[in-house]
């Protein structure tokens, strides 16, 4: 058996576990509700256009014009029958007069009124409050599903040193083989995770008729997906190596502390500073909160076409150092059961490279 | 050649503690071998050497007179120290993964595992969770987990501690089954009657170092004092002058006592017979626990 099949088998058993893992599952619905409540819900409550009962046939022309779901009507009292009947949210009259039970129809007079030409002069500008919603939604969705398979990658090497079955595993395959299945399977469960959400956050949006907001953020959340993914894997080898330092679950939390900080941390930036141009963009080339405050700064027209090349260049390469300290701090540490070892003493030690040297 | 795991002069510390110091001894295929001492003897690390999950400072350990690889290895059975499994894994999933990684089909490591339980009365908890296994039921799962890839090897750390007298026969069943298709089996363990019982090759360590290591037959001739123990009708309280004897016990009529290598047996015998009748006269072997006093200190 080589070493590929060895990762396979450790990926499939994670997969599987995980799978069937509770947290796993409610905070996969969990995630789909609140897209599907923040996509669907506002379309459904604010129920669209006006509907309006109208009964003379120029106004009527002039209110479909305007997008409006017209009735057409016998006379004013038919029309004003509907609107108390409730079959329609207003009614035009003679006068022209709108009828309506509780709101002015803003929409309605909007259509019947001529409103004088209207000149924007920043016509991309997004809704403030979007432009709040959106940062905060990229920046929630990457902290806790970045941080909650990050912390089952390290339970998930604690829980094989506490029981000491990591002992029997090491003599079977290669150490590395057990590290890299590991990561396989969590950013396998985060990716997806992440894209289902994706599907179910676009298909919203079509669903609601909310074709221009999905052009506003359909690119954006296009690139979150494989900022996500290598933002993902750039960390999996330290939650890894964090779980291999401790003994017990008990400990992870203390351990995994400036691990945490560091996903915490580009969170709470992006979401309090995503107005500060500077900011933003200085936060969209580290590594650490790239994966945020790119998507966000595309969301926002901010970042030239070229600029998630290169952030996510800088990604790589930071991943590609991070995996290597990683995976010899897991290696360092992982077959040490004497109480907690520190990351340096795992970073230095020599017993691992003997080991790989023997087992060659 | 003879399958054998050889061990030739491993030396290993941790820090300024030398833990091993030239530890060789074999472990012959189709016999089973017992490897006795006192906590922190080496015993432990000495097998861990053999699994590679510890290297050694020097020396080498050998297989069939080849230095040990990876692949080996993954043909050798192990049962570390300290025990677990995955605990909320089935005691069925949870071999059958094990049996994979140590490079089985999912056919056989299947067929394997039904056998397997079957023969260690697992059967009926195949599906449940290790978690909830009793502590006895847990340990025939390890004792699964080190056979389910038919090893050519095996390497036990204290397989029966935590055994209750039955599940002890049960196991040892199963490992015989396993020496006499000729898979070498070194087992540790502190219960020195079950060692007794079981081991057909014994070493020593004290200390880190090996101090006696072959059949446990010929150990037993080695050590052997030349001890005697006799029951006379009278009292044999005489012997205290009788040349060449040292008492080591008496009580009325029975005496346990030991011979001067230039002493003769038949003399005490004669000299008990002219005082009255001798109900019983012999050597005493050394049980294992005497030798391993005697060679341990």
């Amino acid at each position: 058996m080589n070493t590929s099949s060895a990762i396979r088998l450790v990926a499939a058993r994670e997969l599987k576990v995980k799978i069937k893992d509770k947290t796993f599952l409610i905070s996969t619905i969990l995630f789909l509700l609140i897209a599907i409540a923040s996509t669907v819900l506002p379309a459904m409550l604010g129920g669209g256009a006006s509907s309006v009962a109208v009964a003379d046939p120029a106004a009527a022309t002039a209110l479909r014009d305007a997008g409006l779901e017209v009735t057409q009507v016998g006379d004013d009292a038919a029309a004003e029958q509907a609107v108390r009947a409730g079959d329609v949210d207003a009614a035009v009259v003679a006068g022209p007069k709108v009828l309506a039970m509780e709101d002015a129809p803003g929409d309605v007079v909007n259509a019947l009124s001529s409103a004088p030409p209207v000149q924007l002069l920043d016509p991309d500008a997004v809704d403030p409050v979007l432009a709040y919603l959106v940062p905060l939604g990229f920046a929630l969705v990457f902290f806790f599903t970045s941080l909650t398979f990050g912390l089952q990658i390290s339970q998930s090497v604690v829980e094989e040193k506490q029981t000491r079955i990591v002992e029997i595993l090491v003599a079977a395959v290669p150490i590395r083989a057990l590290l890299v299945g590991k990561v396989i399977a969590g950013g396998v469960l985060a990716l997806s995770q992440i894209v289902l959400l994706a599907v179910v956050t676009v298909a919203g949006l079509q669903m609601s008729d909310n074709g221009a907001l999905l052009s506003l953020i359909g690119p954006s959340i296009g690139w979150f997906v494989p900022f996500f993914l290598v933002g993902f894997v750039m960390l999996a080898a330290l939650w890894a190596a964090i779980g291999a330092l401790v003994n017990r679950v008990e400990d992870l939390g203390g351990v995994s502390m400036p691990l945490q900080m560091l996903v915490m941390i580009p969170f709470f930036l992006v979401v309090f500073l995503n107005d500060n141009k500077a900011v933003m963009t200085a936060l969209s080339y580290i590594p650490f909160s790239a994966p945020t405050a790119m998507p966000v700064r595309l969301f926002s027209g901010d970042a030239a076409t070229w600029e998630p090349l290169v952030s996510l260049a800088v990604m790589v390469v930071a991943a590609v150092v991070l995996i290597g300290v990683g995976s010899r701090v897991y290696e360092g540490s992982l077959l040490r059961t004497n109480g907690k070892t520190s990351f340096g003493a795992a970073f230095r030690d020599k017993e691992s490279r003997r080991l790989a040297n023997i087992n060659s | 050649m003879t399958k054998v795991l050889h061990l030739e002069a491993i030396n290993r510390s941790f820090g300024d503690r030398r833990v091993l110091r030239d530890v060789t001894f074999d472990v012959t295929a189709g016999r089973m071998t017992g490897f006795v001492g006192a906590n922190g003897a080496g015993k432990t690390t000495s097998m861990r050497i053999i699994l590679g999950v510890l290297a050694p400072d020097s020396g080498e350990v050998t297989w069939q007179g080849n230095k040990l690889t990876r692949e080996d290895r993954r043909r050798f059975g192990y049962m570390p120290e300290e025990r677990g499994l995955y605990p909320k894994m089935t005691v069925r999933d949870q071999l059958i993964y094990l049996g994979r990684l140590h490079g089985m089909t999912l056919d056989a490591v299947r067929r394997n595992v039904d056998e397997l339980l079957e023969w260690l009365s697992l059967g009926e908890r195949a599906n449940d969770p290790v978690e909830n296994l009793s502590l006895g039921n847990q340990q025939r799962a390890q004792i699964a987990a080190a056979l389910v890839h038919e090893p050519d090897v095996l390497v036990l750390d204290e397989p029966f501690s935590g055994l209750d007298p039955m599940a002890v026969d049960t196991v040892v069943s199963v490992l015989r089954e396993r020496t006499q298709r000729g898979v070498p089996v070194l087992f540790s363990s502190h219960q020195l009657d079950v060692v007794e019982r079981l081991c057909d090759d014994l070493v020593i360590i004290a200390n880190g170092e090996i101090r006696a290591a072959g059949s446990r037959d010929s150990l037993r001739d080695a050590y052997a004092q030349r001890r005697f123990s006799m029951i006379v009708a009278g009292d044999a309280g005489w012997l205290r002058d009788q040349p060449g004897v040292k008492l080591v016990d008496l009580d009325g009529p029975r005496a346990v006592f030991d011979l001067a290598d230039d002493a003769d047996d038949q003399a005490v015998l004669r000299a008990a017979l002219e005082r009255g009748p001798v109900r019983s006269f012999g050597p005493v072997t050394p049980s294992l626990a005497e030798i391993f006093r005697e060679v341990a200190r």
